[in-house]
């Protein structure tokens, strides 16, 4: 994935155009659930308002935007919200509080017409469970966002076609879902969400309930059509190692609440708080962590001869290169020394799993 | 995340607390001192104040039962706006059956004409519809049903009843599918119709055919009103329930891509559950099937008939041919069903053979097309050719019969004798002989005791019981056995009764069984009805021996349970009406005869509910009993069987709504009580109203012993063996 955005936060001010917004997002379920949001319960940790009020928050006051062809990854355990969050996104649960844009338009308060009209052609899901029609082939499943806005037969199939032979299921069109293997009933999955040509696409945890080689395999895939396609996706899930491999930017939620936000290397490096900490502690920081994280200022004795690298590259695919070098690696962008790194402190960072300060 | 999501929505509500050891001791010591009680005073008060009345003597709310029988009569007559859509809907109904027996059967105000299509032209369009919806082997077995059929002698009445259950079902399909859908979208629709449904199911079948023949008259359209009524509740149930509960990843991703509640429904929900529609569909058909026999009393045409005037004059034999025909009729339409299901799903995969498929359907609408000319035009090919095989089956029958019961016979007397001297009848006393106001608080003492945990503390409920039966005992003073619903001390002391049990929260079965109590007694029948709740106790009894001893043995070994299940299944698949005749091959007529029929009827049911929850007790805990050591009886008795204690109350549950509903109808073979008003009623016009009362004091019966089990499985925890 390329390193669009260094900075949380930094596009919405750069280029002003989102794909997707979200602000102070609140999602309480429960009884009277509308009271919760600005009142003083709202600022109970959950089991208290479990206890005073009956009322679970689920999505407590998140807000983040995504850019267009962006990566972003929402990452949390099991109840931390993170998939009733991504229903929200298109009301599929309706949010109790706050704003969401998509594509320039306000989804909070749309009517339902309008709302219909958005799912059918703006934004589509990938479900955990996949949700296909058992009773249908997988040409008319991947169809079914086209025949329900009202496309003809011919239209459709041939839009489908194509969306099977671009994840892969050539020769599969006529076959049932329970046919298929797990692995390639998500790929039906996802060729029905691509298939209604999408500018948004929403990932909800959809390869935990497949095997780890397969999961592997269709991460790749995930890769390779957000190449090929180039779509802003969303993508919820509890692995950190996907999100970390997924994912432009993370953000990590606990308790229905924002923890950090930020690019996998800045989550790995720099974690918010002990919750982060822990999460990280088993990744391998010279997978995530690139050459600007652990450059330096030369020190006045360094020759600054060595071969020049970006600030964007991971350490580890630098690593023989440091460690071949005989002076240290200058890292430049657009022509400006940023610092220098050598094979000490990517030693430190390989071996000893230092994160530099 | 989709678990925890349902969890968030519906916060979970907290698991019933199993009832406590020594609460539940002191309950029964409550119960069997109650009982202690009941069975002294009965002795002593015996035959007093038992509102027991000759049959032709009406009180003044079934005088008034019968007067508005007449008014009704009059308004129809006169074309009252009230009853005209009463009456639109049956001229309508009529006029469907009508229409269908004049094209196929013939037309029963002229019985001298033949039908349109006579029997060859019905068998091939019946041939073609079960090879198109089923395959060949239910069309061969169509085939070689109404050739049986037609041979037995039946042929006009088979048609008939196949005609009043395909109008019937048709109808269900109608009303019953939108129903659903509007159920399984709408909460509140919901919660609106399923009291309904529960009313419907719980109400004995006899019941309401009185009222409703009242409504929309007797014959062809009140046989189809009482079928429809019947069979509705199994496919509106099944399917809102199969329409509900489609995998929820899959509304939530057809949503996500933008279907409107209609395309969801179209698309997703109904294509999802078509297999288990059809599963309701064939429950509604069999019920139709059962309910278009029982039609017969209120003149429904069709097999139901001659078996009714055979088990009247006790003849075992037609009333065997007749019966089997309709057994025949069930399972053909059981197979056919069952078979369709399936082919659904298969149909739309299959690519194979389609074309032979094609060319068999093709061939068979032509011999159709041929077949229903010639049966139009040759007198050959449209009246059914005359046959003496019905008539020899029924005198074999009959021999056999006699030869059994003289063999037998005197078991068989023995049998019924040491059961009716020993056991019926000391119930009979216990339950209708003893003073009304004391048995009515043993009753409510039961309903207060085993009926739901209540919200009271022990002591509390007692308090309640003791004072309620006070109540009641005062009223039965002061009333004696005063039958009469305009009686004021009385409707205060159901007030009364009603205030402190309610405050007092004495059960959640307390105040129904109070309310049907009050009913059985304001309608003026108490002798009656509990004569026909002894018989009822007296045959569930049975039923739950049956129920515990085979279905333990088939819950604990597959190679039995593989054994019994299709003999169980094809019990259940035989119309309620068909129980009396093997009944009546073995016994005498009478109350036991009613009974015996009773038990057969309702034992496979009661069988498969136990079976089931033996089963499902969890294999770990049985594994874990094994390794501690324990022998067979031990496992049975002290994990079994206790763990599935909510199933065997559940299993009696069914039991008794079952055998009520069977021991009404045995009044056609002497079982008296109840059934026989409410057969009276239909026959004599002044007894109408006695016939009406007795209908709603069934329904009040069935009510009170649904909920009275229902609690009491539920304070067994029914959830911890489901």
């Amino acid at each position: 994935m390329t390193a669009m955005v260094d900075d949380a936060g930094a596009v919405a001010s750069t280029n002003g155009q989102s794909a997707l917004t979200v602000n102070s997002l609140w999602k309480v379920f429960g009884p009277r659930a509308d009271k919760i949001v600005g009142s003083p319960e709202a600022d109970l940790s959950r089991a208290e308002l479990l206890a005073k009020t009956g009322c679970t928050a689920a999505v407590r006051d998140v807000s983040f935007d995504v850019a267009p062809g962006e990566v972003f990854v929402v990452m949390g355990l099991s109840g931390s919200g993170k998939s009733t969050l991504v229903r929200c996104l298109t009301r599929l649960i309706e949010p109790t509080a706050g704003q969401i844009t998509i594509d320039g338009e306000e989804v909070v308060g749309m009517s339902d017409t309008r709302l219909r009209e958005l799912r059918r052609h703006h934004v589509s899901m990938v479900f955990q469970h996949f949700g296909l029609l058992p009773h249908r082939k997988v040409i008319d499943n991947v169809g079914y966002g086209l025949e329900v806005r009202g496309e003809s037969k011919t239209d459709r199939r041939a839009r489908a076609q194509e969306m099977v032979d671009l994840v892969g299921l050539s020769g599969n069109e006529n076959a049932y879902p329970d046919q298929l293997s797990g692995g390639m009933q998500q790929r039906v999955g996802l060729a029905r969400a691509l298939a209604v040509n999408p500018s948004v696409l929403l990932f909800d945890e959809p390869f935990s309930a497949l095997d780890p080689l397969i999961r592997r395999d269709m991460q790749n895939e995930v890769i390779r059509l957000h190449h090929e396609v180039g779509k802003t996706m969303v993508f919820i899930t509890h692995d950190l190692a996907e999100a970390l491999k997924l994912g432009d930017r993370i953000l990590i939620m606990r308790d229905g609440a924002l923890v950090q936000m930020g690019t996998p290397a800045e989550v790995v490096a720099t974690p918010a708080d002990d919750y982060v900490r822990d999460f990280v502690s088993e990744v391998p920081r010279s997978h995530v962590l690139t050459l600007a994280w652990v450059m330096r200022p030369p020190r006045p004795d360094e020759a600054l001869t060595g071969p020049e690298m970006t600030p964007d590259t991971i350490v580890r695919d630098a690593a023989r290169r440091v460690i071949d070098a005989a002076d240290p690696v200058k890292v430049v962008d657009n022509g400006e020394l940023l610092g220098v790194v050598d094979q000490d402190d990517i030693l430190r960072v390989i071996v000893a799993e230092e994160t530099p300060s | 995340m989709t678990i925890e999501l349902a969890e968030l929505d519906h916060p979970a509500v907290e698991a019933p607390t199993p009832p406590d050891e020594e609460s539940n001791r002191k309950r029964w010591w409550a119960l069997g001192a109650a009982l202690a009680v009941w069975v002294v005073v009965g002795t002593v008060l015996s035959g007093r104040n038992t509102q027991d009345l000759p049959n032709a003597e009406l009180t003044g709310f079934q005088t008034w039962l019968t007067d508005l029988y007449g008014n009704l009569q009059d308004a129809k007559f006169n074309g009252d706006w009230f009853i005209k859509p009463a009456v639109w809907i049956g001229d309508s109904l009529d006029w469907i059956v009508t229409t269908l027996q004049h094209l196929f059967v013939s037309d029963p105000d002229r019985p001298l004409q033949v039908a349109q299509f006579g029997w060859a032209g019905v068998v091939a369009l019946v041939v073609l519809i079960a090879y198109a919806l089923s395959g060949a082997r239910i069309a061969v077995l169509s085939l070689a049903v109404l050739l049986a059929i037609g041979y037995a002698g039946y042929w006009e009445a088979g048609i008939d009843t196949l005609i009043v259950t395909g109008v019937a079902v048709v109808i269900c399909v109608l009303i019953g599918i939108p129903t659903a859908i509007w159920m399984s979208r709408s909460s509140a629709a919901s919660a609106a119709i399923t009291p309904v449904l529960d009313a419907m199911q719980t109400m004995p079948a006899f019941a309401y055919l009185a009222p409703l023949a009242l409504l929309f008259g007797i014959g062809n359209s009140g046989a189809v009103v009482v079928t429809l009524i019947y069979a509705l509740p199994p496919l509106v149930r099944i399917t809102a329930h199969a329409l509900g509960t489609v995998s929820p990843t899959t509304v939530e991703a057809t949503a996500s891509l933008g279907s409107t509640e209609n395309q969801q429904t179209r698309k997703v929900r109904l294509p999802m559950s078509k297999r288990t529609i059809i599963v309701g569909l064939n429950q509604t058909i069999m019920a139709a099937l059962s309910m278009a026999t029982i039609a017969a009393f209120i003149a429904g045409p069709g097999l139901g008939q001659p078996i009714v005037r055979a088990l009247n004059i006790l003849n075992v034999g037609v009333a065997f041919v007749a019966g089997a025909c309709v057994v025949l009729l069930a399972i053909m339409l059981d197979r056919a069903t069952e078979r369709a299901g399936i082919r659904a799903e298969l149909a739309a995969r299959s690519g194979g053979n389609e074309n032979v498929r094609r060319i068999v359907l093709g061939v068979l609408g032509v011999a159709a097309v041929i077949a229903l000319y010639l049966s139009h035009s040759q007198l050959r090919w449209s009246v059914f050719p005359e046959s003496d095989f019905g008539a020899q089956v029924a005198r074999r029958v009959n021999d056999w019969t006699d030869a059994f019961t003289g063999a037998v016979g005197d078991f068989t007397a023995w049998v019924n004798d040491t059961a009716t001297t020993y056991l019926l009848n000391n119930l009979e006393d216990l339950l209708a002989n003893s003073p009304w106001w004391l048995v009515a608080a043993a009753i409510l003492t039961v309903a207060a005791l085993l009926g739901g945990a209540g919200k009271g503390s022990f002591q509390r409920v007692v308090t309640g019981v003791a004072l309620c039966s006070l109540a009641v005992l005062a009223a039965g003073y002061y009333a004696g056995s005063v039958p009469d619903i305009n009686w004021v001390p009385y409707w205060t002391g159901v007030v009364v009764l009603l205030a402190v049990g309610g405050y007092l929260g004495a059960g959640e079965a307390f105040l129904p069984t109070a309310v049907c109590l009050t009913l059985i007694f304001g309608v003026g029948l108490w002798n009656d009805s509990m004569v026909t709740l002894s018989m009822t106790l007296f045959a569930t009894l049975v039923v739950m021996i049956f129920g515990v001893t085979i279905g333990t043995w088939m819950g604990r070994s597959h190679r039995v349970d593989a054994a019994v299940r299709p003999f169980l299944d094809f019990l259940q698949t035989m119309p309620a009406l068909v129980y009396l005749i093997p009944a009546l091959a073995l016994f005498p007529p009478g109350k036991f005869l009613a009974i015996a029929a009773a038990v057969l009827y309702a034992s496979p049911v009661a069988i498969k509910i136990a079976a089931d929850g033996i089963r499902s007790v969890s294999p770990t805990t049985v594994e874990a009993a094994q390794a501690i050591g324990s022998n067979r009886w031990q496992m049975i008795s002290k994990v079994q069987l206790p763990m599935s204690k909510g199933s065997m109350v559940l299993a009696a549950n069914q039991g008794l709504l079952f055998v009520l509903s069977m021991v009404v109808i045995g009044a056609l073979v002497g079982g008296g009580s109840l059934g026989y008003l409410v057969i009276s009623g239909f026959s004599q016009g002044q007894l109408y109203g006695k016939g009406l009362a007795a209908a709603i004091a069934i329904t009040a019966l069935g009510i009170m012993l649904d909920r009275i089990t229902v609690h009491t499985a539920a304070r067994y925890g029914r959830a911890e063996t489901a």
